[in-house]
């Protein structure tokens, strides 16, 4: 009976590392860049949340309503300031070292604001345990909701992308941004959707982890960013699908190997598995191959 | 003087000038002790600089696992070093470094074929997420890893330092998360300085021979290099091992520069690979002289921002590094830079017309 509580909390970590991954792989999609300050979005969500909730007391809908919201601009903030002006840039490693300043930027505003000890997070979730075959699995309010809320969201995603003209534009600038602006698409505002759309995720994503595990610091968001990013890889960066998978996958992965194998070695196995992934098929689970020519 | 010869000497001049003002203003007593603790971690930074600068300039790959190879480095060093000190007592310190330092440099420059293999074939930012995990898988499994000799051999363990099953507790070496203790300290910044030159010499001098023209036709059209015979897979290797043993190097410093050495995720994780990264992209891509001294600057930035600024110094850091980004590669920017110096140049020859006249 074990075997199926790990999996249950490995698909709940895995839920919260897809949410986080597929903000990741939109941006890289449409942007074809890494955002590194992804994971320090998700923090903001937190920190708002905690903010709205357990400072100001008010309704935790609200908080995570708040937190979306604030996320959301920031993220269309930091694409407008930060990395639209290099996006025509010599070296797409340029935007990349901007997005690192980003994620240092707003650490260091979080340490300022609320300092660097960590904040216990109240969870906003208000789901009784389930409990099942007389009470030998039980399983967290928390774990369901954010297993349903990812499903929900990836779900949405695709409807977006697929059947609306918003999503259609996001594709069309995802394949080839010259050719998408002459057919009348607005490049800058899609890309500033998806901006929006990412944080948005990352919000809920903050949320739902800080509820799940509530310690609360200014770095929190930083591992489990790099854990995404992994995730999207893994699944094949551009692919909604693809982090969707890359993220369950990776944290049953994680939550298995620290139960049967060896709780420091979790990081070590979780990268080693993806090292595997990606030299049998190189561009991820899901990705496409795309052949380089002359 | 052939223009290469006379930029590789002008950049190496630097140093040794850097070194003979600063031993000057100690020899005045005109530096802080807090400087004085910064000059190794300088050296180091920069032959971090200058060897990544070889992956992601001259090779062009993106390498985020910078840090792992650095780890390497520094733990096969210090481990050597303390065995020395268990077992050859009367070995004489500067020899024990010397070696130290080849041991350091092979270790690392051994994992960077090891790893350089599967890596290679990749491409881009899947290359450059693979590079980063093995980086974490290193300093991970370098946590966890108790290591102890005694009349019996070696004995290792990834589990505790119980499971090593030896009898003299002392004679454990590297004693996982607690790391190696009583590394004897033989780091100094003449050392540092020296390591430095020698860095420079090995990567200015391959960047301008045929190998290292072979490397940078890869980087700039890796299928039009193939086609004229240039081995790929070979050049790549090269690049990468040579930048994997330097970084080795730094991490002998940086081991022999501290009595307990630990690989927490600060010192050896993704974050130093990133800031290794930093100074490469901001110093400039393939510009040697311009990395050593973006790692100089960055280092220096916040410890200088502490006496004016303490508590708002890593916020201003993060601003003037976005900052300087944008106005270093936004094309906007660039054209602004290009109008400035034209209407300056322009006033300038209209003052010395009008003066000729």
């Amino acid at each position: 009976m074990s075997f199926v509580t790990y999996l249950i909390n490995g698909i709940s970590l895995g839920s919260v590392y897809a949410l986080i991954a597929l903000g990741y792989t939109m941006v890289y999609g449409i942007a074809k860049m890494l955002n590194f300050a992804h994971g320090d979005v998700i923090m903001v969500g937190g920190f708002t949340c905690y903010t709205i909730c357990s400072t100001m007391g008010m309704h935790p809908v609200l908080g995570v309503l708040i937190s979306v919201v604030v996320c959301t601009v920031l993220g269309i903030v930091i694409e407008k300031i930060a990395y639209k002006p290099l996006r025509k840039a010599s070296s797409s490693l340029a935007v990349l070292i901007t997005a690192i300043g980003v994620s240092y930027l707003l650490q260091n505003v979080a340490l300022l604001i609320f300092g660097a000890n960590a904040k216990s997070f109240t969870s906003v979730v208000n789901v009784e345990n389930i409990n099942l075959f007389d009470g030998q699995i039980s399983i967290n309010g928390v774990t369901i909701v954010t297993i349903i809320t990812c499903i929900v969201i990836m779900a949405v995603l695709m409807l977006f992308i697929n059947k609306t003209k918003m999503g259609q534009a996001m594709l069309a600038v995802s394949e080839d941004k010259g050719a998408a602006q002459l057919m009348g698409v607005n490049v800058n505002g899609t890309i500033s959707l998806t901006f929006a759309i990412g944080s948005a995720l990352a919000a809920i994503a903050g949320v739902l982890m800080c509820s799940a595990y509530p310690s609360l610091t200014p770095y929190t968001g930083s591992m489990p960013g790099i854990k995404a990013f992994v995730a999207a890889v893994f699944g094949g960066i551009g692919s909604i699908p693809g982090a969707f998978i890359g993220g369950i996958l990776l944290g049953v992965i994680q939550i298995f190997s620290q139960a049967y194998i060896s709780s420091q070695m979790a990081d070590a196995i979780v990268f080693a598995v993806l090292i595997v992934v990606l030299l049998v098929k190189p561009t991820g689970l899901l990705g496409k191959n795309i052949q380089e020519k002359v | 003087m052939k223009k290469t010869v006379r930029s590789n000497l002008i950049t190496m001049g630097l140093v040794v000038a850097a070194y003979i003002i600063v031993q000057i203003l100690i020899g005045t007593g005109n530096i802080s002790s807090l400087m004085k603790g910064l000059l190794v971690p300088l050296c180091i930074y920069a032959i971090l600089a200058v060897s990544l600068n070889l992956t992601v300039g001259i090779l062009g790959e993106l390498s985020l696992g910078h840090a792992g190879f650095m780890c390497i480095g520094a733990f096969s060093s210090a481990f050597f070093s303390k065995c020395m000190n268990m077992f050859v007592p009367g070995m004489p310190g500067g020899l024990r470094f010397f070696l130290a330092i080849l041991i350091g440099a092979a270790a690392a420059g051994i994992f960077g074929i090891l790893i350089g293999i599967p890596v290679l074939r990749l491409k881009g930012d899947y290359l450059a997420i693979v590079t980063l995990a093995f980086g974490e898988i290193i300093k991970n499994l370098i946590n966890i890893l108790y290591l102890g000799i005694d009349e019996n051999g070696v004995h290792f363990s990834f589990k505790s330092s119980l499971d090593l099953h030896m009898e003299d507790s002392d004679k454990i070496i590297i004693n996982g998360a607690m790391g190696i203790t009583g590394t004897p300290n033989n780091s100094n910044f003449t050392i540092g300085v020296i390591l430095l030159l020698i860095t420079l010499f090995i990567v200015l001098n391959l960047v301008h021979s045929r190998d290292g023209r072979a490397i940078m036709a890869i980087r700039d059209n890796t299928i039009a290099a193939e086609s004229v015979g240039i081995p790929v897979t070979k050049y790549k290797m090269m690049a990468f091992s040579i930048s994997a043993a330097l970084a080795g190097v730094a991490g002998v410093l940086y081991a022999h520069n501290l009595s307990t050495l630990t690989a927490l995720p600060k010192n050896f994780g993704y974050n130093m690979s990133i800031m290794i990264l930093v100074f490469v992209v901001l110093g400039g891509m393939g510009n040697i002289r311009g990395s050593m001294i973006a790692a100089v600057v960055l280092t220096l930035l916040p410890e200088l921002l502490r006496g004016v600024v303490s508590d708002y110094r890593m916020l201003i850091y993060a601003i003037i590094l976005i900052v300087m980004m944008l106005f270093n590669w936004a094309p906007a920017c660039i054209e602004w830079r290009k109008k400035i110096t034209a209407t300056v140049k322009s006033k300038l020859s209209k003052n010395k017309t009008a003066k000729e006249v």
